[in-house]
C-alpha cells in the first residue's frame, strides 16, 4: 500500500536533487533549466498527494497553474539562454563571471 | 455563492490595467519608431486611471472578492497608490536614458505595466494561488526587462542569474506552500489563520513549510543569505531597469511578506520570528560592510538595499500592528529614496556615458548645486541622519523592536547603521569637497528635473512632518488586520 508519506518522501528527494542540481552544476545552463523544471514537478507531486489525501480539489487546481507558469518560465529562460549564447558564445555556467564584487 | 463569485468591482483597477496593457501592446505594434511616445503617454494615462479607480473605490474595511482569491482592504489600496506613483516616476526618469540607448520601445512600457499588474495582484492577494501568480507575473516581467538590452553581455548575464535564482526562490516558496497546505488543508489565508489559531498537532511539517516560505520571501526581498542575485542584477541591468527593480517591487515584497506571515501564519509568530531575526542581522551586517568596498554606485546601492531590507524585516518580525505599520512606513520611504538615488544616476547619464561610478559624482556641487543638494538629502536619508525622513523610518522600526523586548537587536541595528553612514557620507564628501573629473554640462529633461526636485524635497518634508504618512500606514494596517 502506498501511503501519503511515500509520496512526500519522493517529492522531497526530487526537490533535493533539483536544488543540488542548481548549486553543484558548473557546466551547462540548460541543466539549470532542467533542475528548475524538476523542482516545480516535485512541488506538484506534493500538492497532488496532499490534495488526494485531504479530499480537497484546490490543491490539484493549483497544480494546473504551476504547470502553466512553469511553461512560461521555461520560455523566458530559453529566450535569455539564446541571448546569452549570442553575446558570450558559451553556455558554460563558469563563464558567467563578468559581474563580481 | 453566485454573488461572491461575480464580484468583480473590487478588482476594477487590475482589470483596467490589464485592458490598457493589452491595448498598448496592440497600438505599439502598429506604430513606427518615431511615435513611441504614444506608448509612453498611454502608460502614464493607465497609471492615472488606475489611481482614479483606486481612490474612487477606496475601501474602509476588507472586502473579499472573486471567491476568496482577492481582497480589497485599506492596506492594499494605500500600497497600490504608492505603486502607481513609483512606476510613474520610473517612467519619467528613464525616458531619456532609454531613448539614448535604443531601448525606448513598447516592450519596456508593456513589461513595466505587466510587472505593475503582478504587484497589484500580490498586494491584494488573500490566497496562495493569487500570491503565487502575482509574484510570477512580476518576476517573469522583470527577467525580460533586465534582458531587454539584447547586445549587452552584462545585461544578459544579469538576466540569467536573476532568472535562475528567482526560479529557485519560487520553487522554495511553493514547496513551503505545499507543506502548509498539507497541514491546514486550505490555500486561503483567512481559513488557514483560523485553522492554525486552533492549534495543530502537525508541528514538524508546519515548521518545515514555514522555513521554506521564509526562505522564498527572503530571496525575493534580497535578505542575506539569499542575497547573491541582488548586486549582480543591479549592476548588470541597464540603470532604468535597476531603478524599476529597486523601487516598486520592494513595496510588493513587503505586502507579500505581511500577507503570508502576518495574516496567514499569524499564530505561528514564535516560529518565524527567530528566522527573521537571523535574516535581519545578517542582512544589515553584510549589506553595510560590503557596500564600503564598492566603487560602482549601482553595486553600492545594491548592498545598501540589502541592509535596508534587513531593517524593514525588523518591523515585520515584531509581529505587532505597530511593527507592520513601521515596516510599511520604512518600505514606502525606502522606495522613495531608491527612486531618487537611481534617478540621479539616470539624470547624470547621457548618450554613451553611464554615471554609475563613485568618481562620476566628484565635484557635483560645482556642476549643479541643486542636484548635489538633492543627492545630499537622499544620502542623509539613507544613512538615517535627521532631518531627512530615513531617520524617522529607522526610529519607528526600532521602537517596534524595543516594544517586544528585543533591545539587543535594536542596539545591533543602530551600530550597523553607523557603519553604513560611512559610505553614504563618502558620496557627500566627493560631491562637495572634491574637484570634478567630468565637466560636461548636465543634460536632463525639465520634467525629470522637476520630479527629482519633488522627490528630494518630499524626503525633507516627510522628515520634518512624518506624522501624516505614519498615520496613513498605521490606519491602513489597523483597518486591514
Amino acid at each position: 500500500m502506498i501511503s501519503l508519506s511515500h509520496y512526500l518522501v519522493l517529492g522531497g528527494i526530487l526537490f533535493a536533487i533539483s536544488v543540488l542540481g542548481i548549486f553543484l552544476n558548473r557546466k551547462n545552463v540548460i541543466i539549470l533549466l532542467m533542475a528548475i523544471e524538476l523542482m516545480l514537478l516535485a512541488v506538484n507531486m506534493n500538492f497532488i498527494a496532499f490534495s488526494h489525501y485531504l479530499g480537497d480539489i484546490h490543491g490539484q487546481i493549483f497544480v494546473f497553474f504551476i504547470l502553466t507558469v512553469a511553461a512560461a518560465e521555461s520560455a523566458i529562460g530559453l529566450a535569455i539562454l539564446v541571448l546569452l549564447f549570442r553575446n558570450l558564445h558559451t553556455i558554460n555556467v563558469d563563464d558567467l563571471d563578468q559581474l563580481k564584487g | 455563492m453566485r454573488d461572491s463569485l461575480i464580484q468583480f468591482a473590487p478588482a476594477l483597477p487590475e482589470i483596467f490595467v490589464l485592458a490598457m496593457v493589452s491595448l498598448i501592446l496592440v497600438i505599439d505594434a502598429a506604430v513606427d519608431d518615431g511615435k513611441r511616445t504614444i506608448a509612453y503617454v498611454l502608460s502614464l494615462v493607465t497609471l492615472a486611471g488606475a489611481a482614479f479607480l483606486t481612490v474612487r473605490d477606496f475601501s474602509t474595511m476588507p472586502v473579499l472578492a472573486l471567491g476568496g482569491l482577492f481582497i480589497d482592504d485599506p492596506l492594499a489600496d494605500v500600497l497600490k497608490l504608492f505603486l502607481y506613483l513609483t512606476v510613474a516616476a520610473v517612467l519619467v526618469y528613464s525616458r531619456d536614458y532609454l531613448r539614448e540607448r535604443g531601448l525606448y520601445k513598447g516592450e519596456f512600457f508593456v513589461l513595466s505595466l505587466f510587472a505593475l499588474l503582478g504587484m497589484m495582484v500580490m498586494v491584494s492577494a488573500s490566497h496562495f494561488l493569487t500570491l503565487y501568480l502575482g509574484l510570477e507575473l512580476l518576476s517573469l516581467s522583470l527577467y525580460a526587462m533586465v534582458a531587454l538590452q539584447r547586445d549587452s553581455s552584462m545585461a544578459t548575464e544579469a538576466a540569467m542569474k536573476y532568472f535562475v535564482l528567482g526560479a529557485l526562490a519560487s520553487g522554495m516558496l511553493l514547496y513551503g506552500m505545499s507543506m502548509v497546505y498539507g497541514v491546514t488543508g486550505s490555500l486561503a489565508l483567512g481559513d488557514m489563520a483560523q485553522m492554525l489559531s486552533d492549534g495543530t498537532d502537525l508541528r514538524i511539517p508546519l515548521v518545515f513549510g514555514i522555513v521554506f516560505i521564509v526562505a522564498g520571501v527572503a530571496f525575493k526581498l534580497g535578505a542575506v543569505p539569499f542575497h547573491m542575485w541582488v548586486p549582480d542584477v543591479y549592476h548588470g541591468a541597464p540603470t532604468a531597469m535597476t531603478l524599476f527593480i529597486g523601487s516598486a517591487p520592494k513595496i510588493a515584497a513587503f505586502a507579500f511578506a505581511v500577507r503570508i506571515l502576518g495574516q496567514g501564519l499569524e499564530s505561528q509568530v514564535a516560529e518565524w520570528r527567530d528566522m527573521l531575526v537571523i535574516l535581519a542581522v545578517l542582512s544589515m551586517a553584510v549589506g553595510n560592510i560590503a557596500a564600503i568596498a564598492q566603487s560602482n554606485l549601482k553595486r553600492m546601492f545594491a548592498y545598501s538595499t540589502i541592509s535596508h531590507m534587513g531593517f524593514m524585516l525588523l518591523g515585520i518580525l515584531a509581529g505587532s500592528q505597530s511593527g507592520y505599520g513601521s515596516a510599511m512606513f520604512y518600505v514606502l520611504v525606502y522606495a522613495l529614496m531608491s527612486l531618487g538615488g537611481f534617478g540621479m544616476i539616470l539624470l547624470l547619464s547621457r548618450a554613451g556615458f553611464e554615471a554609475d561610478q563613485l568618481d562620476d559624482f566628484r565635484g557635483l556641487n560645482r556642476r549643479s548645486p541643486w542636484l548635489a543638494f538633492l543627492m545630499l538629502l537622499l544620502m542623509f536619508s539613507m544613512a538615517g541622519i535627521p532631518p531627512a525622513v530615513g531617520f524617522y523610518a529607522k526610529l519607528a522600526v526600532l521602537q517596534a523592536v524595543v516594544e517586544i523586548g528585543y533591545v539587543w537587536l535594536a542596539v545591533v541595528a543602530v551600530l550597523l547603521s553607523l557603519v553604513g553612514a560611512f559610505y553614504y557620507l563618502r558620496i557627500v564628501k566627493l560631491m562637495y569637497f572634491d574637484a570634478p573629473h567630468d565637466t560636461a554640462p548636465i543634460v536632463a529633461s525639465p520634467d525629470a528635473r522637476l520630479i527629482m526636485s519633488a522627490n528630494g524635497l518630499a524626503i525633507l518634508a516627510l522628515g520634518i512632518l512624518p506624522q501624516p504618512l505614519m498615520a496613513i500606514c498605521v490606519h491602513a494596517i489597523g483597518a486591514s488586520f
